[in-house]
């Protein structure tokens, strides 16, 4: 299986604090759908800021796409996110004064790459989003007026999930995308979510607190199990 | 592009914060250019009071004062020329023309100017525009008028109206020279200048209203009846300044000097341009204070823009990290803020530009009935557009310092909010 992400001997800490991640070794596979668990505090969110390039490690590698993170610098680094990734956060995803298809559409406005693999034209792009959130259960048509912050939180995270699929990401990362959801929609999102990730070909990476998400996905990992840091810190 | 419609789109969303901070930049930029129109108008109609006339001379004083008192009809001679003086100027060989003018009455706060039918033909005004009349003709007799523009307008005099002049030159006089009333004969167009303000009467009306007050005031029985009057010889003993014109603008100094040297009366000729230059430059300082003035509320209007960018930047964060994760690079959230500024201050800058044209063509008929000063409503001239340019280049500058925030924070935030 072709690897779309690997850490190798990945150390990093914030700035006169102590070491936070020490992980000797993460690969996600091509199309795989793998779970992080994670309390809050494990250093979940950082280590998504480090596979998206955001943060630079202070050792070790990361490698996406077979390309070295680091090789890029920091401008090329945010091309290729914005190119091969996409993001799902806890909440707030959304810009408030924008539509739900110009939400969606962002990643096709800031990424040539992502833009032709959405579609030929601005019409064809504009009906790969609606026909993604159609496909998550939104009903475009009836929601398109409405300003982003008045959509149900879930409804929210639907078209989160839209704009981090829109052009065919390679993977898609999610950072508790369902914490603020009820146990019905929750299940309901996640599923959907897998559904068109894998019709994209992405790899998911989830990350969360719940261990009771783990049945959906291929593969679950515990940070504090693959984190070398957190071993010193409990003992 | 999408930054634009993002930054646009932004903007909507918090469209009263933007919209009175349009306001204010509006607000500010319309003073200053209207400060500037008013600045470059006065000093256009200022230049322009007095055109064709070579020399004024009067008795020696400063030459402003002299060019105030003349001119402007601003402030009070402090002597007269004689007579004689007056018609050996005359009579120079270099001289063309002369106008006497006989200054110190007023009626009903308006300045009367005792003068000969030349000054009609000679006073030359803006590009060399001479008066014309706006209804009637120059005087034809003794007891004649011609008012200016702005006296028959205020005061709703018409031709043939009788008015009566006020010994003095208060606005409230309380002796008049009411046995002997002046026919209105004439009303003269619009200039923009004092002589819209100016009622003009014959040099020899001055006199003969006169008589009888050589002591400054009317001696009880001294004053003879209209009719009797006309029998006098009525040739004034002197008169307040003379405008001198030229056979050739060549021997204007050589003229100039020998006036000047006149041993007979301590005599002062001035080039009017020059004296308009030096009164100009008093006047500056103030235009100058006001154009600082001015240029300060531009830039409170700037701050105003700056803090309210700077208020709302911790709340965009969040914004700020969504579009970092969907692609936006840190220079890009760099770009939107600047954008953002731009387009406030573009906004404030056209606002302005309406409020300042609309201003002006709801001020230029006040403008020019009450201060006698034209505010034609053109294009900005260069100056103008320069400043606007400044006006810009500083709004790009004050929305720099958010946009590196917001830079320094999107680096520092990531993906997700650091807290």
């Amino acid at each position: 299986m072709a690897e779309v992400a690997r850490i190798e001997n990945l150390r990093f800490a914030w700035p006169r604090q102590a070491l936070l991640l020490d992980l000797p070794e993460l690969v996600l596979g091509a199309g795989e759908r793998v779970f992080l668990r994670g309390p809050s505090g494990s250093g979940k969110s950082t280590l998504l800021g480090l596979l998206g390039g955001v943060l630079d490690p202070d050792e070790g590698r990361i490698v996406v796409l077979g390309q070295d993170l680091a090789a890029l610098g920091r401008a090329g680094r945010d091309r290729f996110r914005g190119s091969h990734v996409g993001f799902i956060f806890q909440q707030f995803n959304l810009l408030p004064y924008l539509s739900l298809l110009e939400n969606v559409l962002l990643p096709c406005r800031f990424s040539p790459e992502r833009a032709a693999r959405a579609g030929a034209s601005e019409a064809e792009r504009r009906a790969e989003a609606r026909r993604l959130l159609d496909s998550l259960g939104l009903d475009v048509d009836e929601l398109a007026g409405r300003p982003a912050n008045e959509l149900s939180v879930g409804q929210q995270q639907r078209v989160a999930a839209a704009r981090a699929l829109i052009g065919k990401p390679e993977m898609v990362i999610a950072d508790e995308p369902t914490s603020a959801l009820d146990a019905d929609t929750r299940d309901g999102f996640i599923e959907l979510l897998l559904a068109e990730s894998a019709r994209a070909g992405a790899a998911v990476l989830f990350v969360s607190h719940d261990a009771a998400l783990e049945r959906h996905f291929d593969r679950a990992l515990s940070l504090d199990v693959i984190n070398r840091a957190a071993h010193r810190k409990a003992a | 592009m999408i930054l634009l419609r993002i930054a646009i789109a932004s903007l909507l969303n918090r469209r009263y914060s933007a919209a009175l901070t349009v306001a204010a930049i509006a607000v500010s930029v319309a003073l200053l250019l209207g400060v500037e129109k008013v600045r470059t108008e006065t000093r256009a109609s200022f230049a322009a009071t007095i055109a064709g006339t070579d020399l004024i001379v009067g008795a020696r004083t400063g030459s402003i004062q002299l060019l105030l008192y003349a001119v402007f009809r601003i402030g009070e001679a402090t002597n007269n020329i004689s007579w004689q003086s007056y018609q050996q100027i005359a009579a120079h060989p270099q001289v063309a023309w002369t106008v006497p003018l006989s200054l110190g009455d007023s009626h009903r706060g308006y300045r009367v100017l005792g003068t000969t039918p030349d000054y009609f033909a000679h006073y030359r005004y803006g590009d060399q525009q001479a008066l014309a009349f706006a209804e009637g003709k120059a005087f034809d007799d003794l007891y004649d008028a011609v008012l200016g523009a702005q006296v028959a307008e205020e005061l709703g005099y018409t031709l043939d109206q009788e008015i009566v002049i006020s010994h003095g030159i208060g606005a409230v006089s309380f002796a008049h020279h009411d046995e002997h009333p002046f026919r209105v004969a004439g009303i003269l167009r619009r200039t923009g200048t004092p002589v819209d303000r100016t009622v003009h009467v014959t040099l020899e009306g001055i006199e003969a209203i006169h008589v009888g007050w050589e002591s400054g005031a009317r001696r009880p029985g001294a004053g003879l009846d209209p009719d009797t009057i006309r029998q006098r010889d009525l040739t004034p003993a002197s008169v307040t300044a003379v405008l001198v014109g030229m056979q050739s603008r060549l021997a204007t100094f050589s003229v100039q000097r020998q006036i000047n040297e006149y041993r007979g009366e301590a005599l002062l000729a001035i080039l009017p341009g020059v004296a308009l230059q030096q009164l100009w430059s008093l006047v500056s300082v103030a235009e100058n204070a006001l154009f600082a003035v001015s240029a300060c509320v531009v830039l409170a209007g700037l701050l105003g823009m700056l803090a309210a960018l700077l208020t709302t930047l911790n709340e965009r964060r969040r914004e700020m990290a969504i579009l970092r994760s969907t692609g936006a690079r840190p220079l890009q959230i760099f770009g939107l803020l600047v954008f953002e500024s731009m387009l406030l201050t573009l906004l404030g800058i056209l606002a302005g530009l309406v409020l300042l044209y609309g201003g002006l063509i709801l001020a230029q008929e006040l403008a020019a009935a009450r201060f006698g000063l034209y505010l034609a409503v053109t294009a900005p001239s260069l100056w103008q557009w320069s400043l606007l340019g400044l006006v810009l280049g500083a709004g790009l500058l004050a929305g720099s310092l958010p946009a590196w925030l917001a830079y320094r924070h999107t680096v520092a935030d990531g993906l997700t909010l650091r807290t």
